[in-house]
């Protein structure tokens, strides 16, 4: 009632309202989530700085164009549900989309709010109002399955169940077709569950999210590699008139550095997997270990670096240096993520890039030596290309050290399906618009199409790939 | 699913097991390992087959209690299941005929050894094996080896079964024969497999060894099992498991084996104490 009365003048004035958080100190001695999360009250008058613009630049700006004025409207009106109901219109996965998605980069960047305020910064939270509205159903509704059409007898493989396969498998399985989800791991998710860590996405949360597609009747089977246990070939000549193939990130990408394969370095997925996946924070409890790490240094500067520094100081370590070779505005990390990162005493060394990883007499890595850098010329990617500065080497005392600067395609399906083309890097090449695959009845999205993307874009080749899989099977048309 | 058939005792710290996995027995080759997980909290373990039967639908283990996932599984009884199992994975063995082919097992090696050297074997090559154990009671499947194999050498470290020696003796005793060998594929404990390469590169031999590194996936995501071959890195898991024995870093590859040892033997200490 009240809030109609508001002009958009007076909206404007409404300042942001910041989301409250653990302290830095509590927080790096558990594995809990940083932000609490908006009250209701904090969510009404975060809403009621949206301005209901009518080309709503938002919308062009979410990779699966979630109506945001039509769900953050909802919110004014005190109808969390529908809200939620209306953001499950495009996106399955709110609750996790409102954690991790780069919203500064994508819908709170075209945000008209931010835009007269001066800053993306101040932007209407559309992240924060989204994993509101979906924190709110899970705790206060009652779980119900979308509507399902009358069964088609066709059938969906989905290789994978992570964020592009799961999107695939919800919009699919709402046609009215049977859907299978052959999961490599033991637990459904893939980077929600090995790579992101319990206080930036909990696990719980996933783990809802899966019991929603299974009620809605889509099967997951764990512990099935395709490729090995079943080809590609084998499935579409089996049960499946179409496959998705969204197999994720795939080997670790190393520096080529001497003394990479010293004791005590790990690729960040390996950091990231024993302690996430496998709970190796709670060691000896859980039987998957990992180094003691004292002194720590991690290479990279993405949003993956932030989680691996971030784990490291939970799981005791007392200097976590990151390395970086470009400057802090270069670094491809979400400002969230970096200032959380800082806050919690992560050491920056910026300008800085390893030359080599010096071990001890046992094979264990006790150095690390680097060398400054600064700033030359642009490069192809527009950011200035650093530049070591002769005879400036030292060295940093580590026990162990993460290597996170990205990912190269896992070999698995292109090796035992050669009609999948790809490209020199391995991964799959799908078509921008279907992807489509250069295989009949095989589509493909996520990291094993996009190189190292975000959970929202491969969600959105998973909604692109959905709508082509429905038509194709409706059609019979390649 | 996973169901336990069968468990035999080999010797204190050997047992085999027969697990029901119909479609991992079908498509299964040799060289292949599986992965297993016995319990919720449980670590993930990479572990070979050593024999399958794909109309029966299982596949067996032979497995050496060396930490606490492999004693949880040793007291896992018949018609209980396996929490989680994976599989196949791994690169198959390239199997063709070569001519003679000398297959080298030792300890619980034999056990991975045993599919090779039978695809060997059918594949029309003569297949000469090198059973190798400490002492008579390590020197497991003699009998499904002999099956496999045109010849049977059999070495022990105190001379308590076979040949006294190791299982290099009895190569370099092949070699000293005259027998022209044309593959040598060593399945063991890594330093056994360093020094049959060492040995059959002085004689230009080629040589496959089966590596078991630490793995965490084992489907090519976390690069835990990362070695150096060639100067090159690879990865167990999706490269390998088998690599030129003459290019591989072992020195390397046993250092890393040893990363959690402090840690394993913690685990170890409280599972006994439970």
């Amino acid at each position: 009632m009240e809030e109609k009365k508001l002009t958009p003048k007076e909206r404007l004035e409404i300042p942001p309202q910041r989301m409250r958080e653990q302290t830095p100190k509590d927080r790096i001695g558990n594995v809990e989530e940083v932000p609490f999360g908006f009250t209701e009250e904090e969510a009404r008058i975060e809403a009621s700085r949206c301005l209901q613009c009518k080309t709503a630049p938002c919308v062009q700006g979410c990779p699966v164009a979630i109506d945001i004025p039509a769900f953050i409207k909802l919110i004014c009106e005190g109808d969390f549900e529908g809200s939620a109901k209306k953001i499950k219109e495009t996106n399955i996965l709110p609750a996790i989309c409102g954690r991790v998605c780069p919203q500064e980069e994508q819908c709170q960047k075209t945000c008209v709010v931010g835009k007269s305020r001066k800053s993306v910064d101040e932007a209407v939270q559309i992240g924060k109002l989204e994993r509101f509205v979906a924190d709110y159903q899970m705790k206060n509704c009652k779980p119900e399955a979308p509507h399902i059409k009358a069964s088609t007898g066709k059938k969906v493989a989905i290789v994978g169940a992570g964020p592009a396969g799961l999107t695939v498998a919800a919009d699919v399985r709402r046609e009215g077709h049977d859907v299978t989800v052959f999961e490599a791991l033991h637990k459904p998710g893939g980077v929600l569950i090995y790579g992101i860590p319990e206080f930036r996405l909990p696990k719980a949360i996933v783990e809802r999210e899966v019991e929603n597609l299974e009620r809605m009747g889509v099967e997951v089977k764990y512990n099935m590699v395709i490729g090995k246990i079943f080809s590609i070939d084998e499935l579409l000549d089996g049960d499946y008139d179409a496959v998705f193939v969204a197999t994720g990130a795939g080997l670790p990408m190393f520096m080529r550095l001497e003394g990479e394969n010293l004791n005590g370095v790990y690729s960040a997925n390996e950091f990231l997997t024993r302690a996430n996946l496998m709970k190796a924070y709670s060691f000896p409890e859980t039987d998957t270990p990992i180094v003691k790490l004292r002194n720590v240094a991690v290479f990279g500067g993405g949003n993956v670096a932030m989680d691996s520094a971030r784990t490291a100081l939970r799981l005791g370590s007392e200097n976590v240096y990151l390395v970086y070779r470009r400057s802090r505005a270069e670094m491809p990390a979400r400002v969230e993520e970096v200032h959380h990162a800082e806050e919690e005493g992560v050491q920056f060394l910026l300008l800085q890039n390893p030359t080599r990883l010096i071990g001890d007499e046992k094979g264990w890595v006790k150095q690390v030596e680097c060398i400054r850098m600064e700033l030359g010329e642009p490069d192809d990617s527009g950011r200035r290309r650093p530049v070591p500065v002769e005879n400036s080497e030292f060295t940093i005392d580590v026990d162990a050290v993460i290597v996170s600067i990205g990912n190269s395609s896992n070999p698995l399906i292109p090796d035992t399906t050669p009609d999948i083309e790809t490209n020199r890097w391995g991964n799959i090449i799908a078509d921008e618009v279907t992807m489509k695959t250069s295989k009949k009845g095989v589509f493909a999205g996520g990291d094993i199409v996009l190189g190292a993307a975000t959970v929202i874009l491969a969600m959105g080749q998973g909604r692109l790939a959905a709508i082509a899989i429905n038509e194709y099977l409706s059609t019979g048309e390649w | 699913m996973n169901r336990i058939l069968e468990k035999v005792s080999v010797t204190p710290e050997i047992f085999t097991m027969k697990i029901e996995a119909s479609g991992i027995a079908k498509k299964r080759k040799a060289g292949q390992f599986i992965i297993l997980r016995v319990s919720e909290k449980g670590e993930r373990i990479p572990l070979t087959i050593a024999d399958a039967d794909a109309a029966e639908g299982w596949i067996e283990l032979v497995v050496q209690i060396v930490g606490k996932t492999t004693k949880l599984l040793s007291l896992l009884e018949p018609g209980e299941e396996i929490l989680d199992l994976v599989g196949p994975l791994g690169r198959p063995t390239h199997i063709e005929k070569v001519g003679t082919v000398v297959v080298v097992g030792g300890g619980v090696g034999i056990a991975p050894a045993h599919p090779i050297a039978q695809s060997m074997k059918a594949a029309g090559n003569q297949l000469i094996s090198i059973l190798g154990g400490r002492s008579k009671d390590l020197v497991i499947m003699e009998e499904k080896m002999r099956a496999a194999s045109d010849r049977v050498m059999i070495t022990t470290d105190d001379g308590s079964y076979g040949m006294k020696g190791l299982v290099t003796d009895a190569l370099q005793k092949l070699i000293d024969e005259g027998l022209k060998i044309d593959l040598v594929v060593a399945v063991g404990p890594p330093v056994m497999m360093k020094f049959v390469s060492l040995l059959t590169k002085k004689y230009d031999i080629q040589t496959l060894v089966s590596l078991n590194t630490i793995m965490v996936d084992g489907t090519g995501m976390c690069g835990a099992c990362r070695v150096t071959v060639a100067g090159k890195m690879k990865f167990v898991c999706v490269d390998g498991p088998e690599f030129d024995g003459h290019e591989v870093d072992y020195e390397e590859m046993m250092q890393r084996q040893c990363m959690y040892r402090e840690q394993e033997k913690e685990s170890m200490d409280r599972c006994q104490s439970e």
